[in-house]
């Protein structure tokens, strides 16, 4: 019981701190989103349970051998009023703090849940008075504004894509497609949820740099998963006039412009020169350009071997914890 | 029967189109007179004051008082109300990310930059 407890504070430290820092440096989450995605709430998910864990086999250890018969100890001192004299006041306050983080971690994700509703509702209504359903595509709504906006409103049933008339305008025929695929792809593939999930993750533990990373780094993976939905239905060069557009707000004045004689050699992409931006590299935010300069410069995704070590790297890291907790013998 | 959600928004458009205020009798022979998608004709006056309070709850409409029948008025113009929307699309607070998904997130001065000289526009 005593090692496992150390063993799992050890495994928190790291998750916390050199792990999401790491990934979030690496350049293969690019080229296997999916992957990457995976990794992420692996890392979060053990992060939380090693850290809950760490606190109560440490308070647990006079009680008992492992976390179960710890549990039961606990229960009889607490409900059968059996002596806690073999409890040290650290063992207390070890127990309370890990009580206490599960009871924020899981009111948070609850409070953050309900906030986002509540913006969801709020904006529903505004949408209510000032969208009206667009003639041509389903489950969607326009509204009446010239800034070129469009994004989705999930809400199961009632999910909804919005655009405002001043994409519609912007936009050809094949570009708007482009945007309606990787919005619907938001919605198909359930994307609020996770961002629901690492949005709380960050409200809980604002001062740990994992959940700043690890937010940043899954509003990205989600933009990929979405771009490499829509490129199923579009070319690249369409998609990337898409973001162009959309991200600077203007269209050039006719369909000449730096893509087009770019656009005729779909092959060569790579010489495409302008994306050598600050903020491209190091820790910040690869935000539009960054998903841009992915889109410009396509690479192959990970070989299979690496992406099925990846995942099993995840399972891992959700095994050791949670043995770790049960069965801490295992260890001796 | 049109549902709560439309004769709001049926409301609304009849407020933002008048500068006046207006009582909920006026307001519903209006609604009747135009017998759009709102369906204002079978309305009763009830139903009138219950969008009306609604609308007022979310502080679209403000109701003066003073005189009996109470008149109602738009508390915002539609042109403010839709800058709001857009603010709300196009904002960056914090959890705006999990609300809503945007195609193109919010873009700095430089990105944009970017965006133009790639567009050649």
């Amino acid at each position: 019981m005593f090692w496992a407890s150390y063993a799992l504070a050890a495994l928190a430290i790291v998750l916390a701190w050199p792990v999401p820092v790491i990934l979030s440096r690496a350049k293969w989450p690019a080229r296997s989103p999916f992957t990457a995605m995976v990794l992420w709430q692996a890392i979060a998910l053990a992060g939380g349970l090693s850290m809950i864990g760490a606190m109560l086999t440490w308070g647990l250890e006079p009680l008992g051998n492992n976390l179960l018969d710890g549990l039961d100890g606990l229960r009889r001192i607490l409900v059968d009023g059996a002596p806690a004299s073999t409890l040290g006041l650290v063992h207390v306050f070890a127990l309370s703090a890990a009580m206490l983080l599960g009871a924020h971690l899981v009111f948070t994700l609850l409070l953050t849940y309900y906030r986002i509703l509540r913006g969801r509702h709020r904006h529903r209504d505004m949408l209510n008075l000032l969208s009206s359903p667009s003639a041509d595509t389903p489950a969607t709504l326009v509204i009446q504004h010239p800034t070129p906006v469009a994004y989705c409103l999930p809400g199961g049933a009632r999910s909804v894509t919005v655009l405002s008339d001043g994409l519609l305008n912007m936009l050809s025929k094949e570009e708007l497609s482009a945007v309606l695929t990787h919005e619907r792809a938001h919605l198909a593939q359930h994307h609020h949820l996770l961002l629901w999930a690492f949005a709380a993750w960050r409200a809980a533990l604002p001062w740990l740099p994992t959940s700043l990373l690890a937010q940043r780094s899954v509003n990205e993976l989600i933009e990929m998963l979405a771009d490499d939905e829509a490129l199923g239905e579009v070319d690249r060069m369409t998609l990337v006039r898409a973001v162009a557009i959309v991200g600077s707000g203007t269209r050039p004045a006719d369909t000449s412009g730096v893509l087009k004689p770019l656009a005729a050699q779909p092959d060569r992409p790579r010489e495409y020169p302008p994306l050598t931006l600050p903020g491209a590299e190091g820790s910040e935010p690869l935000g539009t350009a960054g998903r841009l300069s992915r889109l410009l410069t396509p690479q192959p995704p990970l070989p299979r071997w690496q992406q099925w070590a990846v995942l099993c790297l995840s399972i891992l890291l959700l095994a050791v914890p949670t043995t770790l907790l049960i069965a801490p013998g295992l260890l001796d | 029967m049109a549902t709560l959600g439309e004769l709001e928004r049926a409301m609304m458009d009849l407020l933002w189109e008048s500068d006046e205020a207006a009582t909920a009798n006026e307001l519903r022979e209006k609604l009747a007179q135009r017998g759009d998608s709102a369906d204002g004709k079978g309305l009763a006056v009830t139903t009138v004051l219950t969008v009306l309070s609604r609308l007022e709850k979310k502080s679209l409409v403000q109701r003066e008082r003073d005189i009996r029948p109470h008149r109602y008025r738009a508390v915002t113009t539609r042109a403010e109300h839709t800058a709001e929307l857009m603010h709300e699309a196009l904002g960056t607070a914090n959890d705006r990310e999990a609300v809503l998904a945007r195609f193109v997130g919010s873009v700095s001065d430089t990105e944009a930059e970017m965006l133009r000289r790639l567009l050649g526009a």
